[in-house]
């Protein structure tokens, strides 16, 4: 269970608060206008932006004092998710041991990895040969290797087309399924949300709402959520 | 990491205060005269010409090679960038070859009947910095060009901006930012002119600090006077620094993904432009270099035997050299960038307005109560390279540093990549091109060096810079000449191994 | 790598054990290059002496006095060579010398006899010329001024050869040396820091004449077999630089360092240096062949004390009028 018990997190004359929980294996959104804090909240719980008050616990404990390679999750950022240096290979390699002194065993597991997210053969490759959706499908396929039980999704996908992110989004679904993995995902737009979680959190107004059922709460939207949807 | 850059940073303070503080104490006080306000204002005056010129010539030039392609590129740029490296009375004479009285170009201004140019004065003083400093900043720029990730190019074409425009959105923010450390720099570097301004200078109108502190120091034992003269250099530098520093701006391009991307450079005018800028100053920089081969040439087969185990000597300790500095000038860079703690950059860059003399004279007192000097002529050389060569270093990595933590640095958190392990996969890789051309940088300007070692060495020790003062003082000025173009041969083969390690380190 | 280790240790390595005794000769930088006197001259002492002659640099002959009196006391120099008389009486007010106890040197043009400091070479500052492309050079420094030839000096604020310069114009013309100054300012086609960048601009042809030594035509002739270098003699006279040797009173082989000077002026060491320095003996032995074509008439050199009095006020007016 993810607990954020109280969270506040200030900067700037930027403020958010956030005291929910979710279950082990819950699939959720996070939904709200730009600048509300979606993507700070999900930094805060990766180790990157200390929150000004409250905690943040993994199955009880407490997340705050761990670096944010020690704590129990992986984070897609927005960009930035593969060093353009190191090839495919290498960049799965991390997900395992970030020194890289890969035993043979590993180094099939991260073919493997490949293989499952449909970039089988890649593995040479740097990313700057690949395009968009396949550098998505590798930080994914790293996700896997590393499987954490926490993954938390800042948009990876936000440049990429309907269609491909669609498939993305599945993609997403079957790492977190074969994982086990609990799923944060940022978004801004309620398909993704409807297409895979089944909650959502709106963050507006300073405010992390509780998680809400998804379906329920684009049924019927609260006034925040529906200023940002525009109805 | 970072307590280890608070540790280099204060090394690096400590190295340039103790000894200043040492030839002080020694002197019981710092003093000043009138007359020091007459070398300050000319020392000043030239420096800020200098930088400003320098500078200003290499924006084009930088431009051009940034943005044009052509066989023999690559070679161009290296060769440019020796004028940088060579010993400072080598330069002088390879400019005198082509602007001197018995030069080239007066040759054929009076083969045509017209009046000849005369090089001393004001305007001498200036060509030789501009000749020593424009290649220095003209690959700051360049690396600021390059920085610069290709998929903004691509934006801006696909923009269809103009080439003003993409000078408004994606150059000028980028020289906001490389210009005035690459100013200050050059400023600090022209700060600390001795030769140069004596011999083109055209005499006493031509004094500058250093020279007085020469005076103070070797003519008139005046140790309070060295000191405060040193002082005043350092402080003069230091103030350079900072407000190169209150002046950068931060472009933030961000990262690219390292794509190599065909980019159209503009056509037109602007074609010819970037040729001429480059014709001219590949004349400018290359004519006295290659007086500088010719007049060597001739007495190669007759360099004496001590010759060699110098240029042994020298390499090494440029070697020991480049290991010491580059590996300060990392943990400053990464400490600098990760924690934002600027006095580090003014730390990385003081020691490029110290007065050698003081520094040799305040090292030579520290060490003298407990060793002879003379036996510590090579490490002491070794550390005193090493601490003029660090500015150099740290500015060509700390703007890299920077975009790797920006850029990267979340990422390798999340993987857990630390340590060693951050060192290898991410730091050398990604840093491999500032650090081969800072590793190069340091190598030869520590074998041209001779600052120190004049003043330890014994009987023994002597580097190569030492051997060619020691044959030109000598009447062996064609041995000198010869051994002056081993050395720059030499100089520009270690830059050119490193510098290229890097780069396909890089690629 | 490992030549860089193995250059470390070898500067580090401590001195083998000393079992015979080691005098330390504090010198400048040519004087110990294989071209120059050094290698002869400690061969021929270590054969007679019983001991070990080492040699240390410091710099240029301007930089030995500095040297010292950083060291003070402490120095490991028992023998300072390469002193010159510009600066004799700034050596002599450190109180770090010792009466040398050698007779006068023999074969100086005007009588030299320091308690402290004894010659072991000397010569005459002149201005060297390229006979071929100046066949009528000037006969005083008022014909120079006159003149539009052009010539390159030394700094007097940072060698040796500049302060003999300056003396030399001192003592030829006293009160009228300012005078002398401003004619002579629009022929400097510029001063530097020391002899050798003079020299070498003179050579690449970036001035008629260079202020040196009667001795440099010399060396042309004899080393590269080129005779069309000379110096010209001035009405005025010559101005002399004579090298000194000193002991220094701090010394713990003084008996070695009295024999050292003793040395000095023995033939072995003076036959060394007319074709290694460039410069004449202080005693009488015969001069190699082609050293010496001409002699000037008329020596000029002022006491250590007159020169001392003398250099700032003449580097200042030096200062003024090329500061125009």
């Amino acid at each position: 269970m993810l607990r954020l018990e109280r969270v506040e997190l200030a900067q700037d004359g930027f403020h958010l608060t956030a005291d929910w929980q979710v279950e082990k294996g819950a699939r959720v959104a996070l939904i709200g206008p730009s600048g509300a804090g979606k993507s700070s909240l999900l930094s805060a719980i990766a180790g990157f932006f200390p929150p000004a008050g409250g905690r943040i616990l993994w199955q009880g404990q407490d997340l705050g004092p761990l670096s944010p390679g020690a704590r129990p999750l992986t984070i897609l950022f927005q960009d930035q998710n593969l060093f353009p240096h190191l090839t495919l290979a290498q960049n799965l390699g991390l997900g395992l041991r970030p020194d890289l002194r890969l035993s043979p065993e590993e180094r099939k597991r991260v073919e493997t990895a490949l293989d499952r997210v449909g970039l089988a053969g890649m593995g040479a490759r740097k990313p700057g040969q690949l395009s968009g959706g396949q550098i998505g499908r590798a930080a994914l396929a790293r996700a896997l290797l590393r499987a954490r039980p926490l993954l938390l999704l800042d948009e990876p996908f936000a440049a990429l087309g309907p269609a491909l992110k669609a498939d993305m989004l599945d993609l997403v679904a079957e790492v977190a399924g074969e994982t086990g993995a609990t799923l944060l995902m940022v978004t801004h737009d309620p398909a993704d949300a409807r297409r895979i979680t089944e909650a959502t959190v709106l963050v507006a107004d300073g405010v992390a709402h509780p998680p809400a059922p998804t379906a329920a709460l684009f049924a019927d939207p609260p006034p925040a959520l529906r200023a940002y949807l525009g109805q | 990491m970072a307590s280890g850059a608070r540790a280099v940073g204060a090394a690096a303070v400590l190295l340039v205060a103790v000894p200043l503080g040492a030839v002080a104490f020694r002197a019981g006080g710092l003093s000043l005269s009138p007359a020091d306000w007459a070398a300050l204002r000319f020392t000043l005056w030239q420096a800020v010409l200098s930088s400003a010129l320098s500078v200003g010539l290499a924006i084009p030039v930088a431009r051009a090679l940034a943005r044009r392609r052509f066989p023999g590129r690559g070679a161009l740029i290296t060769l440019m960038g020796a004028p940088f490296l060579l010993p400072v009375i080598v330069a002088v004479m390879g400019l005198l070859a082509l602007f001197g009285r018995g030069g080239a170009i007066n040759a054929a201004l009076a083969a045509l009947g017209l009046p000849g140019i005369s090089i001393y004065g004001l305007q001498g003083v200036l060509i030789a910095h501009v000749f020593l400093n424009l290649p220095l900043a003209t690959r700051m720029i360049l690396q600021g060009w390059q920085a610069i990730p290709a998929e903004r190019f691509r934006l801006a074409e696909s923009l269809s901006f103009t080439p003003g425009q993409t000078f408004r959105h994606l150059e000028r923010p980028m020289l906001a930012e490389v210009l005035p450390g690459a100013a200050a720099t050059v400023f600090a570097l022209c700060l600390t002119s001795f030769a140069v301004a004596l011999i083109l200078g055209g005499g006493p109108r031509a004094t500058t600090l250093e020279l007085a502190i020469y005076q103070a120091v070797r003519f008139e034992f005046d140790l309070s006077h060295a000191a405060g003269l040193a002082l005043v250099q350092v402080l003069v530098g230091g103030a350079a620094a900072l407000a190169a520093w209150a002046a950068a701006r931060r472009a933030g391009f961000g990262a690219g993904l390292d794509r190599a991307i065909a980019l159209t450079p503009p056509g037109g005018w602007r074609r010819l432009a970037d040729g001429a800028a480059l014709v001219l100053a590949a004349g400018f920089l290359l004519a006295p270099m290659a007086a500088v081969v010719l007049r060597g040439l001739p007495g190669l087969p007759d360099l004496p035997a001590q010759v060699w185990p110098a240029l042994a000597r020298s390499v090494a300790v440029a070697l020991a050299s480049v290991v010491l500095t580059m590996t300060a000038a990392l943990v400053l860079a990464l400490g600098s960038a990760r924690r934002g703690q600027r006095w580090l950059d003014l730390a990385a860059a003081l020691p490029l307005a110290t007065s050698g003399l003081v520094l040799g004279t305040g090292l030579f007192l520290l060490v003298q109560p407990f060793l002879p000097p003379a036996r510590l002529a090579l490490p002491v050389t070794v550390l005193v390279n090493a601490l003029l060569a660090l500015p150099f270093a740290y500015r060509l990595l700390a703007p890299e540093a920077r975009a790797l933590q920006a850029d990267y640095a979340r990422l390798a958190e999340s993987l857990g990549l630390r340590g060693m392990a951050r060192l290898r996969l991410l730091v050398l890789p990604r840093l491999a091109r500032p650090l081969g051309f800072g590793a190069g940088l340091t190598a030869a300007l520590s074998m041209g060096d001779l600052g120190v070692i004049a003043l330890f060495a014994g009987e023994s020790q002597a580097t190569l810079p030492l051997v060619i003062q020691r044959l030109s003082g000598a009447y062996r000025m064609d041995e000198a000449a010869a051994a002056s173009l081993l050395l720059v041969a030499v100089s520009l083969g270690l830059f050119w191994i490193l510098d290229r390690r890097g780069r396909h380190a890089a690629a | 790598m490992r030549l860089f280790l193995a250059a470390l240790t070898s500067c580090l390595a401590l001195p083998a054990a000393a079992e015979v005794p080691v005098l330390t000769v504090l010198t400048y930088d040519s004087f110990i290059s294989e071209w120059g006197p050094g290698p002869a001259v400690e061969k021929a002492f270590e054969e007679t002496c019983g001991c070990d002659l080492r040699f240390v640099s410091g710099g240029d002959g301007a930089a030995l006095l500095a040297r010292l009196q950083l060291e003070g006391a402490a120095s490991e120099a028992d023998v300072v060579l390469g002193l010159d008389t510009g600066l004799t009486a700034a050596a002599a007010a450190t109180g770090l010398f010792a009466p040398h106890g050698q007779p006068a040197a023999t074969a100086l043009p005007v009588a030299y006899d320091d308690p402290l400091f004894l010659p072991y070479d000397w010569g005459w500052f002149a201005f060297v010329f390229d006979k071929s492309k100046l066949p009528a050079p000037p006969k005083s420094f008022a014909e120079l001024a006159a003149s539009d030839l052009k010539i390159v000096i030394q700094d007097p604020r940072s060698s040796t050869p500049g302060l003999g310069l300056l003396l030399w114009v001192k003592a030829a013309h006293g009160d009228a040396a300012a005078e002398v100054w401003k004619g002579l300012a629009d022929n400097i086609v510029t001063v530097t820091p020391g002899w050798s960048e003079a020299y070498g601009l003179f050579l690449e042809g970036e001035a008629d004449m260079v202020l040196s030594y009667t001795t440099s035509p010399a060396y042309h002739r004899i080393a590269e077999q080129d005779d069309s270098k000379d110096w010209a003699p001035f009405d005025e006279g010559h101005y002399l630089q004579v090298e000194l040797t000193g002991i220094l009173a701090a010394s713990d082989q003084p008996d070695l360092a009295k024999a050292f000077l003793a040395f000095t002026q023995a033939p072995e060491f003076q036959s060394a240096l007319p074709a290694t320095n460039w410069m004449y003996p202080a005693t009488d032995i015969p001069l190699p062949e082609g050293f010496e074509t001409a002699r000037p008439e008329k020596s000029l050199l002022l006491s250590a004390e007159e020169a001392r009095a003398a250099r700032d006020p003449a580097l200042a007016e030096w200062q003024a009028a090329l500061a125009q």
